[in-house]
């Protein structure tokens, strides 16, 4: 096949796709205000990505915030800058590890989980029976998982915050014998308000990209079995790197200037 | 002056990419009958039927249901039409978290409106005319037997007193007994409420059983219509070959899906 029609078809596959999920946001956003409200399937929600997602988030940032102290003391200590290990910690688990790390690993958790069951929903026709029962298929299945990505994944990175920034705390009061009375003054006065809010900024997009992604591979997956799979882990991934993109212009937009 | 079909198909067209899967369908069917569409697969059937539901929209033609045209509808005025209708899907297409009874009161809820508790008592009522026990209300689709989802799907279909019913393939997957069963409580069903109904299957002792007029599909046309007496005499090679399951005959089978 010819060099430039392959080019051609990714571009134009490309931007179908982009247009596709565009319209797709649009529709699940224009549905967020008006009722009918299903409050019932919002707390389930809400109880799916974030009460069941609350180990594997704490224990990640509690690994990455204790590797990261002992990371950074090395470091440092080339410097005699010891001092900073703990301004550093908590700067980086707040404004990037907490909520990149509790953003991926809730990503490759609940989207492919949403995916799947959408998905599944969509090819045993589901959600044709929805349509045919009155009932709009993205109010009752996209909205509601938008609205508790939105609401529960900053609670989940204020989680995952805390606990990293206690892993580091963990590592240097116990293996390197850091003071506890210092290290948390210092992780206090370093932390300011801007990263709170930025970190908190971030996690509520990556709560929306992690359920638009999972509603809307699922939504459009065809194909049986093999469909879903491949919806599952498109949402995945492409949740993954849209949370990646997402974050490094955040971190531009606030930080970058 | 003659009355008006309750639901009126003329010139319907639907095409998926090049292929084109319904070429120009013109059907009548009045209040109160049970047409059966049959056909092999891959003829259109159930595209034919998500277009009459508005599931599909055809690129040419009209559908009326009493009167009106329902392609044009949107909205509000979209989920009022809806709501009359009642739909038997191929596979039930129950909603594996809900609970059976919520599966059948999820109409009466969502669309009329019925509170919690007396949707519950209708969702009772009308799984006990499907014959299934309270007990079965409280069980969960993935823990019924095929026979027993196509019940509740029934159930489903009727909960709102629907006055036109659609069923896809209604005995498929099923045993010739469970497939009787399944075929009687479609009569008494349609008969109790008066409902106006569109079967599609391949199934010809279900046709035979349900239907009052039968239509056949082949190619996304109708190519032969009449009463269900008229079936083993129809004259068309096509449906000759059709309902005595014959190789050999003018329809080749499609080896591709579409």
């Amino acid at each position: 096949m010819n060099f430039f029609a392959i080019i051609g078809r990714f571009t134009l596959n490309a931007l179908a796709a982009l247009g596709r999920l565009t319209l797709f946001a649009g529709q699940a956003l224009g549905h967020l205000a008006r009722p009918p409200f299903f409050i019932r399937n919002i707390s389930q929600q809400i109880l799916t990505i974030g009460y069941f997602s609350l180990p594997v988030v704490g224990l990640t940032a509690l690994f990455t915030g204790a590797a990261l102290a002992q990371q950074i003391y090395v470091g440092s200590a080339r410097f005699n800058a010891e001092s900073t290990m703990a301004a550093v910690v908590v700067i980086a688990i707040v404004r990037e590890l907490g909520p990149v790390l509790g953003g991926l690993m809730v990503a490759g958790r609940v989207s492919s989980a949403m995916a799947a069951e959408i998905g599944t929903m969509r090819v045993t026709e589901q959600i044709d029976a929805l349509v045919t029962l009155s009932t709009d298929p993205y109010k009752y299945l996209v909205v509601p998982r938008l609205i508790a990505g939105v609401i529960t994944l900053p609670f989940l990175v204020a989680v995952a915050n805390i606990i990293g920034v206690f892993g580091g705390f963990l590592v240097a009061t116990q293996r390197l014998g850091f003071n506890a009375g210092n290290y948390l003054s210092v992780t206090m006065n370093f932390l300011e308000a801007t990263d709170i809010v930025s970190s908190l900024v971030k996690a509520a997009v990556f709560g929306f990209i992690i359920a638009l992604m999972g509603s809307y591979h699922g939504y459009h997956s065809s194909g049986g079995a093999q469909g879903v799979g491949r919806a599952t882990t498109d949402a995945v991934v492409s949740a993954f790197i849209l949370i990646l993109l997402a974050n490094l212009i955040i971190t531009i937009m606030v930080f970058g200037s | 002056m003659k009355d008006t079909p309750k639901i009126a198909l003329d010139g319907v067209k639907k095409r998926f990419g090049s292929k084109v899967v319904l070429d120009g369908v013109t059907l009548n069917i009045a209040k109160g009958e049970s047409l059966v569409v049959i056909g092999g697969s891959g003829t259109g059937k159930s595209v034919l039927l998500k277009c009459i539901l508005g599931l599909l929209k055809p690129e040419e033609g009209s559908i009326h249901i009493d009167g009106e045209n329902t392609l044009t509808r949107s909205g509000k005025s979209r989920r009022e039409q809806m709501a009359r209708f009642g739909m038997l899907f191929q596979g039930a297409a129950l909603f594996d978290s809900l609970p059976v009874w919520e599966n059948v009161a999820f109409g009466l809820m969502k669309a009329h409106g019925v509170k919690r508790k007396d949707a519950r008592d209708i969702a009772l009522e009308k799984l006990g005319r499907v014959g299934l026990s309270e007990d079965v209300g409280a069980l969960f689709p993935d823990e019924l037997s095929g026979g027993m989802k196509k019940r509740v799907g029934l159930a489903r279909a009727i909960a709102a007193d629907p006055d036109i019913i659609f069923f896809d393939e209604p005995t498929t997957g099923l045993d010739p007994i469970m497939s009787d069963i399944i075929n009687d409580l479609i009569v008494e069903s349609v008969r109790d409420l008066g409902a106006t109904t569109i079967t599609i299957t391949h199934d010809m002792a279900s046709a035979r059983k349900i239907a009052h007029s039968i239509a056949m599909l082949h190619k996304g046309q109708i190519i032969w219509q009449g009463s269900q007496d008229d079936v083993d005499n129809s004259g068309n090679a096509y449906v000759e070959q059709f309902i005595h399951g014959r190789a050999e005959g003018p329809i080749k089978m499609a080896v591709r899906k579409g």
